[in-house]
């Protein structure tokens, strides 16, 4: 009997929600009409349709050709020691952005920073440091701290501090309250209902982010060089520049081995480390 | 131990409490072991990455000091006149603005639609074979790896200067990522209405249409979004090695010292971003929420 009425009452509930969810099928259409235009429009202004592209296109085959031997072996410790630089960068702006996006995280998300003004303060400057891209705030810490890859680690932790405090703020604000009205039953403090019902639940969440961002981040600090914050990246545009694309395609090469590398112990570190976290969390 | 208390006496409990012990003693050495191997991980990197604490509170002033100078001085009795003398450039880096948005908005939808046909050979179950399958997804981690700035550099070698070598670039480090994120979703798909449209007849074309399509595309639509966010800040920033928008206009800027004009474009291409996430943000909300109902 109980079954029925609640059968019923979900069907119910997902007519209503497929009458009122769907946006006008003619409104659709507009929106969709408008979008090819405006890119017909983009390919057209940016030559991609025109004399332009197929102009470049034997050029580009010319580029292809030359980076195929991969040239300037005899480089190679140089450009080892350089991209051991490269992956230090990320490594270290990951750590120190993490670390800076902990209790920013907790000050941008709903329901541990209630004062709402607050709250919206602070999300708001995160989004400020995240809303400019790395190679800029390369740019400005390199004119701080000089040349080198301390610029770099600086960029990649100011663009992270921003990107991780929101995306922790969200596992935060996502968390099932119930484990925290239990802690609070049973007479916990503030920091302890945080420590046992909180941590446990978006711990997981949080690494599985931060690690994700170092991927991220070992692709983006293969660029920095180009403006002078460290790393492989001020070889590679080095010898794109003078147009060496053989020994560049070397310096690529080398690149994709690094992140390939990167990404797989990252993989690997989210398994053992997430699963470690879940059984954590069952535990307490 | 205190968990062992009441077996305690009994053979059985005796064993208990001595395989706790052990793994006790097991786990806190691994957690040691990985605590160690981490504390190794960061000094390694601090000193590859020449992390220099000294030089780091030397300099940390200067970060003030430079974005002091991208602000003119503003008086707040003539704020109208010191703002329109500030950004005398305004309609001419809204255009250049205009065009990086659109350079993104072209290159996210070449490279979703290039990663959307990707997707199927790189995708474990839907492929036609392993060789295919390993193929596509090598060449799917080459575009994704190898930075948009890098194939711009040579874009531009091909195209010349200007935003086309950009919308390249761009598209084709987007279908790399994209071929990937969307191959995911793909696997993840329910094959029980695939097998349904096999067992009736259907070709591969109408698989794909009616049975994987309705699966995955609120997931697609959702990654495209995202992905429009992130190539609207490599769009601000693919002008600094001559590949269109507003790129070049900054790192002119910045390289010939006219700080005022800097930092006019930065807080522009700052308040763009903002809106741009704000607005695709509360789409990618409501078209998710729309595929749970």
């Amino acid at each position: 009997m109980e079954a029925a009425t609640a059968e019923a009452e979900r069907r119910q509930r997902l007519a209503r929600a497929l009458v009122s969810g769907r946006p006008d099928p003619w409104l659709r259409r507009l929106a969709l009409l408008a979008a090819v235009a405006l890119l017909v429009f983009a390919a057209m202004r940016f030559d991609l349709i025109g004399a332009k592209f197929a102009a470049g296109l034997p050029k580009l085959a010319d580029a292809a050709s030359m980076m195929v031997p991969p040239r300037g072996w005899q480089h190679l410790p140089e450009w080892l020691n350089a991209l051991a630089e490269t992956i230090a960068m990320a490594f270290m702006g990951t750590l120190l952005g993490a670390i800076a996006a902990v209790p920013l995280g907790f000050a941008c998300a709903r329901n541990t920073l209630p004062l709402r003004a607050l709250q919206f303060g602070f999300r708001r400057f995160a989004d400020s440091l995240r809303s400019l891209d790395h190679l800029i705030w390369a740019i400005v810490f390199v004119r701080a701290v000089g040349l080198g890859p301390l610029a770099g680690i600086m960029a990649i932790a100011v663009v992270d501090a921003g990107t991780l405090a929101k995306l922790y703020s969200e596992a935060i604000e996502n968390v099932d309250r119930r484990p925290l009205e239990g802690a609070r039953s049973t007479g916990a403090s503030e920091p302890e209902t945080i420590r046992w019902g909180l941590l446990p639940q978006v711990l997981p969440n949080m690494l599985a982010s931060t690690l994700y961002m170092w991927e991220s981040n070992t692709r983006s600090a293969t660029i920095l060089g180009i403006v002078g914050a460290g790393g492989i990246g001020y070889q590679l545009s080095d010898r794109l520049r003078v147009y060496d694309l053989g020994e560049a395609s070397t310096i690529i090469l080398l690149i994709l081995i690094a992140v390939y590398a990167i990404d797989l112990i990252s993989a690997r570190l989210r398994r053992v480390l997430i699963q470690g976290g879940e059984s954590a969390a069952r535990l307490a | 131990m205190a968990d062992a208390a009441p077996l305690e006496g009994s053979a059985r409990g005796q064993a208990f409490a001595g395989a706790l012990a052990r793994h006790r003693r097991r786990r806190s050495l691994r957690s040691v072991g990985a605590a160690a191997s981490f504390a190794t991980a960061v000094l390694l990197a601090a000193v590859v990455g020449g992390f220099d604490p000294a030089r780091l509170i030397a300099g940390l002033p200067r970060v003030g000091e430079f974005l002091d100078l991208l602000v003119p001085p503003l008086r707040p009795d003539h704020l109208l006149e010191d703002l329109g003398e500030w950004y005398w450039g305004f309609s001419k880096w809204l255009a250049l603005l205009a065009d990086t948005l659109l350079m993104a908005f072209l290159a996210t939808a070449l490279g979703s639609l290039g990663g959307a046909v990707a997707s199927f050979p790189a995708a474990a179950n839907l492929t036609p074979g392993p060789v295919t399958y390993w193929i596509s997804r090598r060449l799917l981690e080459f575009a994704r790896a190898v930075p948009d700035l890098v194939f711009a550099i040579v874009f531009v070698f091909a195209f010349g200067l200007g935003p086309l070598a950009g919308v390249l670039a761009i598209a084709l480090h987007s279908l790399g990522a994209q071929g990937k994120l969307f191959a995911e979703a793909n696997e993840n798909i329910d094959m029980k209405p695939l097998e349904g449209l096999r067992a009736a007849g259907a070709s591969p074309r109408e698989e794909i249409v009616y049975a994987v399509l309705p699966q995955v595309l609120p997931n697609w639509i959702s990654f495209t979004f995202w992905r429009f966010e992130v190539n609207v800040r490599s769009a601000t920033i693919i002008g600094f090695v001559g590949a269109g928008g507003i790129g070049l206009e900054l790192y002119e800027a910045l390289r010939l010292s006219y700080y005022d004009d800097a930092g006019a474009i930065l807080v522009l291409v700052a308040l763009t971003v903002f809106a741009i996430d704000g607005a695709s943000e509360a789409l990618r909300g409501r078209i998710m929420q729309g595929a749970r109902q």
